[in-house]
């Protein structure tokens, strides 16, 4: 069978991926620079006899979407920066009451309203948890469309397996920047059994979603219980892509776009002779610490992010103090460019 | 002997935790009287809200979620929309549906969402200790309007229910209480009526009952059913609203 090639958003890929991983419903409000995600679900989840709703505030798209899981749905929520601080509330209540679910952050300059420009600058939100509580969810963060739409499937299914919250972590760029991509030749998945959903209580006892454990002691084992699971979820979940680490002296540390301009640098310091490595986290939580492991001892890292230094105290917690940290960081609508980091790897050199 | 009284089949037979002469059990008892009455035990999904009656699936059996504060209707338009052959309703306060959730109330109720919604006024936030809902009368004093509600400080009751009855996506809207067995009755009839409306695929329907709240209205339980009928009926007229 001949492969599907299509030209497509970053952000119109992510739809496509949620509907090809079976996806049963969405709900979104509309924030720029994610507005093609929401208009590709409200044109294609009727097609597949999917449920979309415009929803009246990202309060509501996200307390939907956790009444969609309850109910068995694979469901998903995608906003930008200042509308996934108003999902936190939601997402830790998905979290607490072990709900799987999939939310796109399509980040944006911040703090504050800040701008429509791509920024990096949701990474602590994003990987600490974001809302309130000992909670974690799985960060996924595409660096080209294909991955965009590739991870999004693979998100439904880690948020199923483990039945977490996972994070999708794009840009702006990422978001509106058009790329071709392979379309999977499977068909669409249809929905997997989930014993513990709410359905109506015929021929079994009542099913209950709850997050809320009053009784002395009990919200401790819960919380255990969770903590178990996230040490299982680092184990085996941890991904990332590593370039010429064999042989790198110093290695740059990047993930999604500027990852991508990172790679571009690399290509022009690698071609004058200079040993330079690449780590690109694809799964920013959790944060891939084998990546910092191998390799040479001696090197340094040049931790690049578009924000002002939010990865890098991750970077910080694996090399403690062993090795070399510099940081190249821009955000609120400027990033670091190609030059930038060639400049700043020849000092470091 | 004939036995013409009993508990109902989707009521666990346990003793509840409200207070004396607070109106949540009997408000739990007459939802599971009618889930029997109309045989939808099975089919039914209940959200349970924040405040007092947070652990209702504690005494009902059947499906349940919980919601965060104030999005009980945001859960339940996903769930009825997952199952639409399910029947699907909420069970909120005051403060849950009238202050923090008024936006998913209202946009619920708006698109017409086919589900079936229970709204508890008394008046007063119970759970966080008797603060000022925005149903609490002027004049009536509570932990956070402590001289009494004043509308020059505080505003006005919120009349929820009018308000909502001006939507087109609405279709029933009655506002019982729970002061007398007589109005006990009444408010089982509109309970049952609610739930019918969604059988029937009518769209949105919504019973505010006024509940008493004893422990922080400052008054004993029979005081507290005197006060509903004397006082709080006087800023919430009973009756169908629509």
């Amino acid at each position: 069978m001949l492969k599907k090639r299509i030209l497509i958003s970053g952000n119109e890929a992510i739809a496509q991926g949620a509907i090809q991983a079976g996806c049963s419903f969405y709900a979104g409000y509309p924030i720029t620079p994610q507005n093609e995600l929401i208009a590709y679900m409200a044109k294609h989840m009727p097609k597949t006899n999917g449920v979309f709703i415009q929803a009246e505030s990202e309060l509501a798209a996200i307390n939907m979407v956790y009444g969609a899981s309850a109910a068995g749905a694979r469901s998903m929520t995608s906003s930008s920066s200042p509308g996934i601080s108003l999902k936190q509330e939601g997402i830790s209540y998905i979290a607490g009451s072990q709900l799987p679910a999939v939310i796109v952050n399509i980040m944006r300059g911040g703090p504050g309203l800040g701008n429509i420009a791509p920024a990096q600058s949701d990474y602590f939100q994003a990987t600490r948890g974001g809302g309130h509580g000992d909670y974690n969810l799985i960060v996924l963060a595409p660096g080209s469309v294909q991955e965009a739409y590739d991870l999004t499937q693979k998100g439904f299914e880690l948020a199923d397996k483990y039945r977490i919250p996972v994070m999708i972590l794009g840009d702006g760029i990422l978001g509106q920047m058009m790329e071709p991509i392979e379309l999977s030749t499977e068909k669409i998945k249809t929905a997997i059994a989930k014993p513990w959903a709410l359905c109506g209580c015929r021929g079994r006892k009542p099913n209950i979603i709850k997050s809320f454990f009053l009784r002395e002691g009990a919200l401790e084992v819960f919380n255990l219980k969770l903590q178990k699971q996230y040490e299982t979820i680092k184990k085996k979940e941890a991904l990332f892509e590593g370039l010429f680490l064999n042989d790198a002296k110093v290695v740059i540390v990047a993930y999604g776009t500027m990852a991508r301009i990172a790679k571009s640098a690399i290509s022009q310091l690698r071609l004058k002779g200079k040993k330079i490595g690449l780590i690109r986290p694809i799964t920013l939580w959790p944060f891939p610490q084998a990546a910092f492991k191998a390799g040479n001892k001696k090197r340094k890292y040049l931790v690049v992010e578009m924000s002002y230094g939010q990865m890098l105290e991750d970077v910080k917690l694996i090399v403690n103090g062993r090795q070399r940290i510099e940081f190249l960081g821009r955000s609120g609508g400027g990033m670091p460019s190609e030059k930038e980091i060639i400049n700043r790897i020849n000092k470091i050199i | 002997m004939e036995k013409i009284f009993t508990r109902p089949e989707t009521l666990y037979d346990l003793s509840m935790h409200y207070c004396p002469g607070c109106g949540h059990g009997i408000a739990h008892r007459l939802v599971a009287e009618i889930v029997d009455e109309l045989a939808i035990r099975e089919k039914v999904i209940g959200i349970a809200p924040v405040g007092c009656a947070v652990v209702a699936y504690d005494y009902w059996n059947f499906d349940c979620s919980e919601a965060a504060h104030g999005r009980a209707l945001a859960v339940a338009t996903a769930i009825k929309r997952v199952h639409p052959q399910n029947i699907v309703f909420t069970y909120q306060g005051d403060g849950d549906l009238a202050a923090i959730g008024t936006n998913e109330t209202i946009h619920a109720a708006n698109r017409g969402e086919n589900l079936t919604v229970i709204f508890i006024n008394n008046a007063v936030y119970g759970m966080t200790g008797g603060q000022m809902a925005p149903t609490t009368l002027l004049g009536q004093k509570t932990s956070t309007c402590i001289e009494g509600r004043e509308k020059e400080k505080h505003g006005y009751p919120l009349k929820i229910s009018e308000m909502l009855a001006l939507l087109p996506g609405v279709c029933f809207i009655e506002r019982v209480s729970m002061h007398n067995p007589q109005w006990v009755l009444k408010t089982k009839q509109a309970i049952k009526q609610a739930f019918q409306n969604q059988i029937d695929n009518l769209g949105f329907s919504l019973v505010e009952i006024l509940s008493p709240c004893p422990t922080y209205w400052g008054l004993n339980p029979k005081e507290s059913l005197d006060w509903i009928r004397d006082v709080m009926q006087k800023e919430f007229p009973l009756g169908k609203i629509k």
